[in-house]
């Protein structure tokens, strides 16, 4: 009986929400493994593969340019920076630097009560508990990368119930590209090379 | 009573289980950033923090698991674009802070940093 009941589940299984177990399981446990070790390049290590793991969920999800971009700017990029950031400031008294117990068990409290909540209300919602995939199978536009460059460009392609008074990206798009822009140089000025003013004493 | 995890092999995922995954991924940048005493340890919870913002924009924008609920088209992608673009932004100022108040204290513990003046 027992092996008929798992056969029987063995047919039903969704392989999407296998996937969905596996990559959130692993982003999930690198992030809390971010937050329990006190290595600073170990944190680093784990952010690295929390984050390309949540692209793995955006790609199924459907997001495969947003996933894709999470590989290359976050993981690729942004994480690259803060590496050579952990790099350079990793004398032997900083790669180790513990908090008070106290203090970690309040934070824990906390933030699990946080996630309660937000699990709660998640799944309070009845609407968003389960996804209905063969009712939207066919109408699916398969590649995203079209439809978000002409919806950047200020063209919407992408549904036809969005009004044309509110679409478009053009105006944001054109802000964060200043503001990257802006942000960068002011970066490079913040973090030039200068002489080195001596240490105060501690 | 709803028991979420009862079916998830066998039933399809939706909103709800990525809301909670991106719920996770914001508790533990917060609890990091409250915790850390390594100015790069805080900035990695500000990025965790924003990648649970953006697991729940682009499960709020995917036609896979909205079903027919809604079709919003493909505005949870575009912000999330824009939130990657604005962590790198983030990241890169912060840095910079961080390493000029690193040659200026010869330290990266945040606890230093109660000095306003440099």
């Amino acid at each position: 009986m027992r092996g008929r009941r798992e056969t029987d589940s063995m047919q039903a299984i969704n392989w999407a929400s296998v996937f969905f177990l596996l990559l959130a399981g692993l982003a999930c446990a690198f992030a809390i493994a971010v937050v329990v070790t006190g290595n600073i390049v170990r944190m680093a290590f784990y952010l690295v593969l929390s984050l390309a793991a949540t692209s793995g969920l955006f790609f199924l999800a459907g997001a495969d340019f947003v996933g894709a971009m999470q590989l290359l700017i976050y993981v690729g990029g942004t994480l690259v920076l803060l590496i050579f950031g952990v790099m350079l400031t990793s004398q032997a008294p900083f790669i180790n630097m513990r908090t008070g117990s106290g203090e970690l068990l309040i934070a824990l409290a906390l933030g699990g009560t946080i996630f309660g909540v937000l699990a709660f209300a998640a799944f309070s919602i009845p609407e968003w508990r389960n996804g209905e995939l063969a009712a939207v199978g066919p109408s699916l536009p398969s590649q995203t990368a079209g439809p978000i460059g002409m919806g950047l460009l200020g063209a919407r392609v992408d549904a036809e119930s969005i009004d044309d008074d509110k679409a478009g990206y053009l105006l944001v798009f054109e802000i964060i590209s200043v503001h990257l822009l802006v942000v960068l140089v002011g970066a490079a000025y913040l973090a030039r090379a200068k002489r080195r003013r001596d240490a105060l004493p501690a | 009573m709803y028991f979420p995890l009862a079916n998830l092999l066998t039933e399809p995922v939706g909103v709800a289980h990525y809301m909670v995954v991106g719920a996770l991924m914001f508790v533990c940048g917060v609890i990091c950033m409250a915790t850390k005493r390594n100015a790069l340890g805080i900035l990695m919870g500000i990025e965790l923090v924003l990648n649970g913002a953006n697991v729940n924009f682009v499960a709020i924008g995917s036609p896979y698991l909205r079903g027919d609920a809604g079709d919003i088209g493909l505005d949870g992608q575009l912000i999330a674009l824009f939130v990657i673009v604005l962590a790198a932004a983030e990241a890169a100022v912060a840095l910079a802070i961080a390493l000029n108040f690193y040659n200026s204290f010869s330290t990266i513990d945040v606890d230093r940093a109660d000095q306003l003046h440099g």
